[in-house]
Formats: C-alpha cells, sequence, structure tokens
C-alpha cells in the first residue's frame, strides 16, 4: 500500500464510524491522467451504449444473496422442526453439525454483562469471527441477517413513495451508530443486562422464524413502518450496533468491492441502490484516488453496485487472488 | 452537523440560511431516533420492574441476574428437550425477550432426556453443570447428593449432574389435595385435551407420551409421588392435622430439584403442589 491509500484505508475507518467523505488530498498520476482525459474527451457513443445497458438492469448477485440468506435463515428452522439437527439455534448463537458458531455483536454485549467467558463461548465467537473476516464483515448484513431483507422490502416501498413525492428521506446523523454501540456496551457492562439483545429485530426476527411469532415482533414493525414513511433504510444505517462490530471485523477482510476507474461513466447509479452510499465517494469523477480502488470497511457486500454497474466498473475482488492467478 | 463559529467557518465557504436550518433539523431528527431507540430499549425495564411472579428456570441456571445476563437467548436449550419444557418469553417479560423458562403446569421438565441436555446446549454458561468460582451458591439451593434418577436407577450412572435445585414444590392448596382428603383418583391426570408429555417407564423410556394417553387409577391419589423422576424427593407421609387427627400428605424432602412433575400431573383444578421457583430448601 502507498502513501495516499493507507491514508485512505484508515479515512474509511473513519467514515465507518459516521465521518462525513472527503475530497481526497492526493490523487496518483495514473488516475490524474484517466480524471483529465475524461474531462477533455466525452464519447458520446459510448454513453448512449451506457445508458442502454441500464435500461436493462441485472439482478444477479441480488437473487444470489436473496437465495442464500433465505437459505441460511431456512436451514435453522428447518434443523428445529424436522429435527436433523444441522444449524441448531438461532442467529445468536447456534451448532452448525456440532460446531459453536456465536453471533459477535451478542458474544460481545453477553460477555460485557456476565464478565464471564466459558470455553465454547470463546470457540464459537471464534470461529465466527475468523469465519466473517474471511467472508467480508458487513457480509453478515446483506447475506445472511433477516432484518436486512425486510427492510431492503421497506426500503423498496419507500422509495415507490418518495418517487410518488408522498414521503421524502429524512437522513441523520450517521455518527449515531457509533453512539449505539458504545452506549449499548456501557449499558451490558453497567447494568449486567443484555439491553440490545431485548431490541434487536436480528435476534427477534430469527427466533420469531425458528420458534414461532411472539409480540417482540412489533418492534420490528414500528422499525420498518418508520423507515417506509420517515428515513431510509434508519435501522440499518444509524442505528444497528450490529453492523458496526462485523465493519471493524472487516477492516482486515480480503473479500471486498473492487472500484476501477477507467470504464466509469460516474453517473452514480452504484450511489443510488447502495445502503451506504458513503462507502461509494470514490466514483464521483475526479475522486477515485487511483486507477483501482477497494471499496471500504462499511460496505455490506451485497453486490448491489455490481449489478448496477454495466460496466464492470465494480466488481467483487478478494485482496490477493488476482496476484495469485 | 453543528459548525463551531470562528475558525472553521473562515476556511469554508458561508452556508446559507436554508443549509443551516436543514443541518438544525438533522440534529433533531438524530436526536428523536436516538430517543426513539433508548427509549424502546430501557422500556424493557418496565415489564421486568413489576413482574409479580418469577419464572421457573432450565436445570442448571444460575442465579437469575447472573441468568440474565449470561444468556445470549438463541434457544438451544429449546431444541434439545425431548419434551419441549422449555419456551422461550416474549416482550412483556422485558428483558426476558427471548430467555427460557419453564411452565410446568402446562410442561413440566420430567428428565426424560436422562443428562439434563439443556446444561449440555449452552453455549455461554447460563446453564451450567459447575457454577464458576467467583459466583456464589445461596445456602439451600445446593443439593445434598446428586439427585438419583427413579428411571436411571439400575444404570451403573443412576445419577443426574445436577447441584443446586432450581426451586422446591410446595403444597400450596392442601385442602384441594386428593391424598389428603383420603380420595383416589381415576381417569386422565390433566383432562382428554392436556397436551403435556412425560416419559413412562414401563411404556417406552426413549419416547414420552402425552399425558392423557395415560389414564391412571389409584385407590389413593398418589401421582405426586409415584411420577416424581427424583428419588426420595416426596413421599406420602401419615400426618397430625391442626384437629389432631391423623391423615395422609404428601411431604416434599431434600432431594426435590424443583423439576415441576408434580405441579403438571396433579389433577386437581389449580395444582395443589406448585414449584416456587428458586426457592432454597429450609430445615
Amino acid at each position: 500500500m502507498n502513501g495516499p491509500m493507507k491514508r485512505r484505508f484508515v479515512d474509511q475507518i473513519l467514515v465507518m464510524f459516521g465521518r462525513e467523505p472527503k475530497k481526497p488530498a492526493e490523487i496518483s498520476p495514473k488516475a490524474q491522467e484517466i480524471h483529465l482525459y475524461k474531462k477533455g474527451n466525452r464519447d458520446f457513443i459510448a454513453e448512449k451504449l451506457h445508458a442502454r445497458a441500464h435500461a436493462e438492469p441485472s439482478h444477479t448477485w441480488r437473487n444470489r444473496r436473496w437465495i442464500t440468506l433465505l437459505l441460511a435463515n431456512l436451514l435453522f428452522v428447518v434443523s428445529y422442526w424436522f429435527d436433523v439437527q444441522i444449524l441448531e439455534g438461532a442467529l445468536t448463537a447456534s451448532r452448525f453439525i456440532g460446531f459453536h458458531l456465536i453471533d459477535l455483536n451478542s458474544a460481545l454485549q453477553v460477555m460485557l454483562a456476565h464478565k464471564h467467558v466459558i470455553v465454547n463461548l470463546f470457540i464459537g465467537t471464534g470461529t465466527v469471527l475468523v469465519l466473517w473476516i474471511l467472508l467480508g464483515g458487513r457480509t453478515f448484513c446483506s447475506w445472511v441477517c433477516p432484518y436486512h431483507l425486510l427492510a431492503e422490502w421497506a426500503e423498496k416501498l419507500h422509495l415507490f413513495l418518495v418517487k410518488k413525492k408522498l414521503v421524502t428521506d429524512q437522513t441523520m446523523d450517521r455518527r449515531l451508530r457509533s453512539v449505539f454501540w458504545l452506549v449499548f456496551a456501557v449499558l451490558a457492562a453497567a447494568t449486567g443486562y443484555t439491553v440490545y439483545e431485548a431490541i434487536s429485530p436480528t435476534g427477534i426476527l430469527s427466533r420469531a422464524l425458528i420458534y414461532g411469532p411472539g409480540l417482540a415482533l412489533l418492534w420490528v414493525l414500528a422499525l420498518l413502518v418508520f423507515e417506509v414513511f420517515f428515513s431510509r433504510r434508519a435501522w440499518c444505517r444509524y442505528a444497528c450496533p450490529i453492523g458496526l462490530t462485523y465493519g471493524v471485523v472487516g477492516i482486515v477482510s480480503p473479500l471486498r468491492i473492487m472500484y476501477r476507474l477507467d470504464a466509469c461513466f460516474h453517473e452514480g447509479d452504484c450511489r443510488k441502490v447502495c445502503l451506504v452510499p458513503h462507502v461509494l465517494d470514490t466514483v464521483i469523477k475526479g475522486r477515485a484516488i487511483d486507477t483501482e480502488v477497494p471499496i471500504g470497511p462499511d460496505c455490506t457486500r451485497c453486490g448491489l453496485c455490481v449489478d448496477a454497474c454495466p460496466t464492470g466498473s465494480l466488481k467483487f475482488d478478494v485482496k490477493g487472488l488476482s496476484k495469485l492467478m | 452537523m453543528s459548525e463551531s463559529p470562528d475558525n472553521k467557518i473562515a476556511e469554508k465557504p458561508p452556508i446559507s440560511r436554508e443549509r443551516r436550518q436543514q443541518a438544525r433539523r438533522k440534529v433533531l431528527r438524530t436526536i428523536l431516533l436516538t430517543g426513539g431507540v433508548m427509549g424502546a430499549a430501557l422500556s424493557g425495564f418496565l415489564p421486568l420492574a413489576y413482574a409479580q411472579r418469577s419464572r421457573l428456570r432450565p436445570p442448571g441456571a444460575l442465579d437469575e441476574k447472573d441468568f440474565l445476563s449470561s444468556c445470549i437467548k438463541c434457544g438451544q436449550c429449546v431444541q434439545v428437550c425431548p419434551v419441549q419444557a422449555i419456551k422461550l418469553a416474549d416482550l412483556v417479560d422485558g428483558f426476558g425477550v427471548g430467555v427460557p423458562y419453564i411452565d410446568a403446569r402446562a410442561q413440566a421438565c420430567d428428565f426424560s432426556c436422562d443428562a439434563v441436555q439443556c446444561i449440555l446446549a449452552c453455549p455461554t454458561g447460563a446453564l451450567v453443570y459447575h457454577k464458576p468460582e467467583f459466583l456464589s451458591v445461596r445456602s439451600g439451593a445446593q443439593l445434598k447428593a446428586k439427585p438419583i434418577l427413579k428411571a436411571k436407577e439400575k444404570d451403573a450412572e443412576p445419577t443426574l449432574n445436577l447441584k443446586e435445585r432450581i426451586g422446591v414444590a410446595r403444597l400450596t392448596r392442601p385442602e384441594a389435595c386428593l391424598a389428603i382428603q383420603g380420595k383416589g383418583f381415576k381417569g386422565q391426570a390433566r383432562g382428554a385435551g392436556f397436551k403435556g408429555h412425560m416419559r413412562y417407564m414401563a411404556v417406552d423410556r426413549w419416547k414420552p407420551i402425552r399425558v392423557a394417553d395415560h389414564p391412571y387409577d389409584v385407590p389413593e391419589c398418589d401421582l405426586c409421588v409415584s411420577e416424581c423422576p427424583v428419588k426420595n424427593a416426596i413421599s406420602i407421609e401419615t400426618v397430625f392435622g391442626p384437629d389432631g387427627r391423623q391423615r395422609k400428605s404428601p411431604v416434599v424432602h431434600e432431594p426435590c430439584v424443583g423439576c415441576g412433575v408434580c405441579e403438571m400431573i396433579c389433577p386437581v383444578e389449580s395444582a395443589a403442589i406448585e414449584i416456587v421457583p428458586r426457592e432454597v430448601w429450609r430445615t
């Protein structure tokens, strides 16, 4: 990693904690060249073709992701209802053919509240930590979390209402999520209760799927209503401490989305579909610091931008794999 | 997103009144969401505060506060229980959302798993065989000896790996007790519609059946004693009533672990014998 890339790496971590992205101070000569070239040479034919390509949106990654998410959650349900014992438990903690898996944020809450870590808790947390380091951190959000799927559908409804000019997206300060993370950590340690677990829509939904619905679903419903009529993807964007925990894991993950500057038309459709558009700040005209820029740790690796981009400027990438092959 | 007034503004272009107003609204909305989420989180305290009845927890549960702090709410204990005695609490139970409990009258823990499987399943140590050193054991909660499971009495290892009781059975309505009245009992213990299950050694050691499918016919009611899964935990004794007259009565002894089978099987409505959750043995 060169100097500017290192600075961007740190910068993206700060952006995850809630700072607004800034214009880069330094851009590599090669990238600068492309930026300049694009300014002076507009290819109108290519732009037309590009616009046409946009007219037929792809849903490849979205479909793959939805299938994965549904299968993962169904595996929990099936394991219990048909007693096949493949994935026992719920998303907070489970056993995959006997191996303990424990959700990182839930584990953290329990450790802080109980102040004692037994071997199984340690093993399960470690396994999941390694798993999500390999798979990309917030990949958990978009590929596994059941609330994410409901929120995606609620978002569709919200965007429809926005188009009809019936509602507007009320944005909030993203630093709130970091504050919540801290507050819930302190609350767990101070009160000895896993306070967050009581309102975690991920936990509530997972248990409702496996053990049957309960009144707690009302809270999830309230969140969805809030997101539809008031603020787009509010829970995932501004509140969920689980997302931040997995985001921190994603800092060191080799799996990420890679941005390639040369083919990009900078019209920003990727930013429109993104749950965390601040990570795609680099696709704005003149912002990319290099010809290839990895997207930061707050990215959920959902692939919506990959689907949205007809030029292949945004693609899944595993660090080091392209060099190996 | 408030700007510090003097030095920063000099660097940035001045913000229009509209932009400033937008920024102010954003701060307000953020505070609103904060209040909403924190309110929801803390409203969980209320039901806990006015909870009148303490709940029976699964075997091996730590003391209530430690139990609530260590339970990760995954329901693995629910999944391994062969009679589905363990349920997960709902929203109205406050911080108990997703925390396991046993409603003994509806379905008691009859140890038909033979080995307290729920403890084995617990990934966080909210249910434990051995309490960690730094947690104290309330006096009277500790069992004098490992309980002997009647069903395993002939096995090489007849005991349950359980060190503390989860409650103690108590004759809460002696006036209703059939044994005290000297009455017998004939029929389904809890009626035809009762969904509770129990393991009957005479029927099948590994397959619990519905209590409704196992009718009784006893000249003197002793269901709480005959169905108690733990050896020497309860017996019918001859006692002297307050009027000085001799009569029979169920008497609970020290080995009682508080599993709740007596409460479930008691044929009178409502049960004459009940589990007092987290009660300790008093001599």
